[in-house]
């Protein structure tokens, strides 16, 4: 993270950072979810920008408002509050359509405690530092280690390698 | 850990990178089509909110790229008012940052709010306005540099002033050298025309977009003669 004296202007931020938060909503939520959750991080992230401070890691910032986003996607979807016009996409979350991918390694992800696939998603699909998922989902670095730790003995139970 | 749970754990990590990152395909491409139609995606996105966000006000600066006779030129507005006007040259990143700083880091582009500025530029290009009826935001000006625009701004279509008029007009007892300092920086070029201020004697003087474009503007407005 580049650290400067100032804010970046929010179209800077947004251009640097729309890509990595777009595949941590598409890994966390359901494709048709993922609209909403990509728009309201970035509203929550404008309406809040003139207070940050301009040292902070930017990155990690809106990373941990989309995570929360993606918590209340699914709290939301837990208590049946929003009707979703395609089934098969509620269990799932959107497993995008890679062909390399392993379908049921990302279901099982999806599976996973919300702090669990914070952790792998930030790690593997955001690419993110240790540190900087600490940040993200708001706990020490320590804890974020034994999350991910956590998380990927969980996936190897699950999906036999 | 014994050996077996290492390479368990690397497979699943392996696995995880691979769905999430893009293979490249042994050919020198450097994205695979599903990387490409994530930033696509995004980009798309991230188009959307910007209209959103200027339409519901939650933005502070509005900005566009518009085609001209001179190239690209930046505009942005505010809620007040058009704010800034950027000749081609002038590094986008720079007058980002610039308005950051003096406005709001609230930015965003969007073209929508920009519609009226542009219909109103592209007729006074074309010869069908001589006079902008757009509301300005004078922020980015210092107070005696409003008092020198303001002046400015009364300069009619095709009538020129001298610098020392223009100061004097502007109470500056600093006279027409700090009214050209006010003038060089005018951050709303064009709109507020600061080109139809010469030296006495009519040599063209300065022009923050270069004097080539100081001519071709006064040519447009009649105020000097073309010379082609």
């Amino acid at each position: 993270m580049s650290v400067s004296d100032e804010l970046p202007p929010f179209q800077r931020f947004l251009d640097g950072h729309r890509d990595a938060v777009w595949r941590f909503i598409l890994s966390s939520v359901s494709r048709n979810e993922a609209e909403d959750c990509f728009q309201e991080t970035f509203i929550a992230a404008l309406r809040a920008y003139p207070r940050l401070r301009a040292d902070s890691n930017l990155r990690a910032w809106v990373l941990t408002i989309a995570h929360r986003k993606a918590l209340d996607a699914h709290r939301a979807r837990a208590r049946g509050a929003v009707p979703v016009a395609d089934p098969a996409a509620v269990d799932g979350r959107s497993a995008p359509s890679a062909p390399a991918r392993d379908e049921a390694l990302w279901d099982a992800v999806g599976e996973l405690p919300a702090r669990q696939r914070s952790a792998v998603v930030l790690r593997y699909v955001a690419d993110l530092p240790h540190r900087d998922i600490a940040a993200a989902i708001g706990c020490s670095e320590e804890a974020a280690r034994r999350s991910l730790h956590e998380g990927l003995r969980r996936l190897r139970k699950v999906v036999p390698a | 850990m014994n050996g077996r749970a290492i390479n368990e754990t690397r497979t699943i990590e392996e696995a995880l990178r691979r769905g999430s990152q893009p293979r490249r395909s042994g050919s020198g491409e450097d994205m695979s089509s599903e990387r490409e139609a994530s930033f696509k995606e995004a980009r798309e996105a991230a188009g959307r909110l910007a209209a959103r966000v200027a339409a519901e006000g939650l933005i502070d600066v509005s900005y566009a790229i518009a085609e001209s006779p001179f190239g690209p030129l930046l505009l942005a507005t505010t809620r007040r008012g058009l704010v800034r006007v950027a000749f081609p040259e002038e590094d986008v990143d720079s007058v980002l940052e610039g308005l950051a700083r003096g406005v709001s880091p609230r930015i965003v582009e969007t073209p929508r709010p920009l519609d009226g500025v542009r219909r109103e530029l592209d007729e006074y290009f074309t010869g069908r306005r001589r006079e902008f009826e757009l509301r300005l935001d004078w922020t980015l000006v210092g107070r005696f540099g409003r008092r020198v625009l303001r002046v400015t701004s009364e300069i009619p279509y095709g009538g020129v002033q001298s610098y020392g008029e223009v100061a004097a007009d502007a109470g500056s007892p600093r006279g027409s050298r700090a009214a050209g300092n006010a003038l060089g920086s005018n951050p709303i070029p064009i709109v507020i025309p600061c080109h139809r201020v010469l030296r006495a004697g009519g040599a063209l003087g300065g022009y923050g977009g270069g004097v080539e474009r100081k001519r071709w503007l006064l040519e447009l407005e009649g105020a000097i003669a073309s010379d082609r």
